[in-house]
């Protein structure tokens, strides 16, 4: 990461304007105290640290924080969102940009983290309004391309192992849940969120 | 005392024993509990990393479902606790009429509603006023009406049994959406532990992330996070973690065993949830089933410390 900084960068106008006219949230009011970074249990995941997105964002430096892991690997655990000391809402700026990196059909280096939210929203329209636990694991492993990954490193026996225990304990249910009355009004909420692209 | 409640797709299935541990008090506590009907999906972490309209409108849809019933909603899982405060606070916030109107726009097509509330409309067109309150489950069973009913009940105080209590984040945080007062240093569940009888030791991970919302797509951080919890829990000489959220005893208890062999140390903590625990201190017959949906076995704990048969 250093050394991706290392060259000069260009300020952009663009994406933190653009941030605070749709989501009303002012990445201009960072002074780099880097409360958010010091409180984040994350950032040994992450490639640049809360706070660096932060001003990459108000540099409108697309590229970088648009393909960065952090937007992904943020557990959305609103410490820093809660430390902060100029009310930045750090955690929704991270969901702004996760929501504008598949927008913009930008190459994701966490694919497994978006393939599963993605799986989940199919999971709830599919199964009619509520989540259906043991769909999502058998659409996430098939979608996820991770099914042969986990045969070769040996953790599919132990994934199976797992949703076996779960099944033996009555916490797996097979039976799909109960679908919404009005299933149309549902839908139509599901229908205009482009959740998958253009 | 009667009220909604709103369980959360989990609760019908990976968290069943919480289920169960939350009926089987509740009628010991004379609380009735009224499922909202025809309820649905919150959105979860999903709807709020993929589209914001969805994770809004989504809860938006049970909050009206639990305002037309008219009493508050008491939720058990603090992620939809969460995503529904979030809502809230749009609904009721200056951004209303901008999100309803997005909102009925969507539905109206099917539904032929009113569309078009404009922000001079005062708050009594809202499509949400605001008249119930939304409680997360410990919040509500640690009020002290409730504390009483429950220090009246109590048969076998867990005397000896010494615990951490871990809130987790998304009841605490952040508190402009959750209202709470003491978010870096909750208590209730701690005061809760002390009336049962039992010992909550302090410890500063009661509110640090265990990152459940990653832990299919991205298992190893979670071995990460959840070790540094154990490890902390041990350090402040508990034998159990006691939880408020069905992730994070998911989290902890589900792969407790491959963090044991990652690190190659031993780790025995199991993880209660605070109603078990008082279905415990209330001698309630179904503890042994809910704990028998664990994968850390505590019946070893509890029996060597005289508190189950």
């Amino acid at each position: 990461m250093r050394e991706l900084l290392s060259e000069p960068l260009s300020p952009k106008p663009g994406l933190g304007e653009q941030l605070l006219d749709e989501r009303k949230i002012s990445v201009f009011d960072c002074y780099q105290c880097r409360k958010c970074s010091a409180g984040c249990p994350l950032t040994f995941a992450m490639d640049f640290y809360p706070h660096e997105i932060i001003r990459l964002t108000a540099l409108g430096q697309e590229d970088l924080v648009l393909e960065s892991n952090t937007i992904w690997v943020c557990a959305s655990c609103q410490t820093c969102t809660t430390r902060c000391p100029n009310d930045i809402d750090i955690a929704a700026v991270m969901d702004y940009l996760k929501e504008r990196a598949i927008a913009t059909h930008r190459s994701i280096p966490q694919k497994n983290v978006a393939t599963f939210h993605q799986v989940f929203l199919d999971d709830v329209r599919l199964s009619g309004g509520r989540l259906h636990e043991a769909l999502l694991l058998r659409m996430y492993t098939s979608r996820s391309g991770g099914a042969m990954a986990k045969l070769v490193n040996g953790t599919f026996m132990g994934d199976l192992k797992l949703g076996f225990e779960l099944f033996r304990k009555g916490r797996l249910r097979l039976k799909p849940p109960q679908r919404v009355r009005d299933i149309d009004e549902f839908m139509e909420l599901f229908k205009k969120a482009k959740v998958w692209g253009e | 005392m009667k009220v909604s409640y709103y369980p959360g797709c989990s609760l019908e299935s990976t968290a069943r024993d919480y289920a169960e541990s939350i009926q089987g008090i509740a009628r010991w506590l004379d609380i009735q509990l009224e499922e909202i009907d025809d309820w649905s999906c919150c959105g979860a972490t999903a709807a709020h990393s993929l589209n914001e309209f969805l994770a809004l409108a989504l809860p938006t849809r049970n909050l009206l479902l639990a305002e037309a019933v008219g009493l508050d909603v008491v939720v058990p899982c603090a992620l939809c606790f969460n995503r529904l405060k979030s809502a809230e606070k749009v609904l009721l916030g200056p951004e209303a009429a901008q999100f309803e109107s997005r909102y009925l726009t969507h539905i109206a097509q099917v539904n032929g509603l009113e569309t078009g509330a404009q922000s001079e409309e005062p708050i009594k067109n809202r499509i949400y006023q605001g008249k119930i309150k939304i409680w997360d489950l410990l919040d509500y069973l640690t009020q002290e009406a409730v504390l009483s009913r429950i220090t009246a009940k109590i048969k076998r105080p867990l005397k000896g049994l010494k615990t951490v209590c871990y809130y987790g984040c998304l009841v605490a945080r952040p508190p402009r959406v959750t209202d709470a007062q003491q978010c870096e240093d909750p208590t209730n569940m701690d005061r809760l532990v002390e009336v049962l009888g039992a010992q909550a030791y302090p410890w500063s991970y009661k509110t640090d992330c265990c990152g459940a919302g990653l832990a299919v797509s991205r298992p190893d951080i979670i071995d990460t996070l959840v070790q540094r919890l154990y490890e902390h829990a041990l350090e402040a000489e508990a034998e159990c973690i006691v939880v408020s959220c069905q992730m994070c005893q998911a989290n902890l208890d589900m792969v407790q065993s491959r963090i044991s062999h990652k690190f190659g140390k031993h780790y025995y903590l199991p993880v209660l949830y605070f109603t078990e625990l008082i279905g415990l201190a209330l001698g309630h017959p179904g503890v042994r089933t809910w704990l028998k949906r664990h994968f850390v076995n505590p019946f070893p704990l509890l029996m060597r410390k005289g508190l189950l048969d």
